[in-house]
């Protein structure tokens, strides 16, 4: 089998496909890329409301599930199995704030390194507050 | 991927049985709290009187005002167009502009009286928000839920009483001081009193009941007999802002 004008075919899928990749070049040959995700996790308190592979996957559910929970139904707090979670003594609300906030409280170094990295932008921080890093 | 039925049950309330021995979380659990009020002040019907004779007598009196913006992060812009309230005062010719009595007790017409959300019984901004970003609650708390408001502020046009504010800009720069326990709204989004939703879960009374120092505001549960607002309704003579418009305001003026 013959390929009429082989070179010129060749030569046009390769920059074709030069082209077409040209954002996964720019991307892998970038700085930012090769910053991988550090996160920093709160020193003084050891347990979450779920595990680590379900908060690093479900996190965002978690919330809408909470947001919703609060807000339309007005349940407040984190219960499992009928009984109200505590953390430090005090009834653990359902709130990004006042729970995840409390132990996290290092925006920069916690929810923005995996945020940026992926490159997606929660519009929670346009209405809550993050804390000024190192809040009690 | 986990679906949300899955997901529903495994978060919701006495659900998650089955994953319980996954779940390695060691929060402390308390089987009777009665250390802190889980259980919030409930009410089948939220209302408020406001005794005008004693909130007169200190007409340049802002506590409240300042106590429920301060704690809900309203903005406070300088431009009177661009102006948030959640509270706030007015003259009565102005808040009871459809009283036809024009032969009132000499001075009554320039007294100040508080306005805020009346919580109406039946609410016509809650019947136009196309999102259901605001909604009547079962203990009658016109409630808002800012995540959903779309800002197309029909709501506002809806209701009777101003008692809606749009931000028609980004709100953050204009809040002094913030409360980082509290959300602020962002542009686009309407806002108003939600009668504390939040502190009565808690078991708090609303900010503005709190911090009056004349003690004139009184908040509490319609439908309870024995409650402290039901002893000054049926004791003083009250009135109620545009009761023709039939939205049934849950905010009584104790004149
Ligand atoms: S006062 Fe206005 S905003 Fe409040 S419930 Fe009545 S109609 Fe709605
Ligand atoms: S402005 Fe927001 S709350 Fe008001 S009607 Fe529109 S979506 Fe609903």
């Amino acid at each position: 089998m013959k390929l009429y004008d082989g070179w010129k075919i060749i030569l046009g899928l390769i920059v074709f496909f030069a082209f077409f990749s040209l954002p996964v070049w720019i991307n892998l040959s970038s700085a930012q890329s090769r910053v991988k995700p550090q996160l920093e996790y709160p020193k003084d308190s050891k347990q979450c409301v779920e595990n680590k592979d379900y908060m690093n996957h479900y996190h965002m559910n978690l919330l809408n599930f909470w947001r919703d929970s609060v807000v339309r139904m007005n349940y407040r707090y984190v219960v499992r199995n009928g009984v109200v979670l505590t953390h430090n003594g005090k009834p653990l609300e359902m709130s990004l704030t006042l729970a995840c906030l409390k132990c996290h409280n290092n925006k920069q170094k916690f929810c923005d390194q995996c945020h940026n990295y992926l490159d997606v932008k929660p519009y929670c921080w346009d209405c809550h507050i993050e804390p000024k890093g190192g809040l009690k | 991927m986990i679906n949300r039925r899955n997901f529903l049950k495994i978060v919701s309330f006495g659900g998650g049985i089955a994953l319980a021995s996954k779940i390695t979380f060691e929060l402390t659990s308390q089987e009777n709290n009665n250390e802190h009020k889980i259980e919030g002040l409930k009410a089948k019907r939220w209302a408020m009187a406001i005794d005008v004779q004693k909130c007169d007598r200190t007409p340049d009196c802002k506590e409240c005002v300042v106590a429920c913006h301060n704690y809900h992060n309203v903005p406070n812009f300088d431009n009177p167009k661009d102006e948030i309230k959640w509270i706030w005062k007015d003259k009565f010719h102005n808040a009871f502009i459809t009283q036809e009595n024009i032969y009132l007790p000499s001075g009554m017409n320039h007294q100040t009286v508080l306005l805020l959300c009346n919580h109406c019984d039946k609410p016509p901004c809650t019947n136009v928000c196309p999102t259901q970003a605001t909604w009547k609650r079962e203990d009658g708390i016109v409630m808002m839920d800012w995540h959903r408001c779309i800002g197309c502020r029909y709501c506002i046009a809806a209701c009777p009483y101003g008692s809606r504010s749009f931000n028609w800009k980004d709100p953050r720069p204009y809040i002094k001081n913030l409360n980082p326990d509290f959300p602020t709204r962002t542009r686009g989004v309407v806002e108003k009193c939600t009668f504390c939703a939040e502190r009565l879960a808690r078991g708090q009374m609303p900010a503005c009941v709190v911090a009056c120092p004349s003690k004139a505001l009184f908040f509490g549960d319609l439908s309870d007999p024995g409650s402290e607002i039901r002893q000054v309704l049926s004791e003083r003579f009250s009135i109620r802002r545009k009761p023709e418009l039939s939205t049934s305001p849950e905010v009584y003026y104790l004149v």
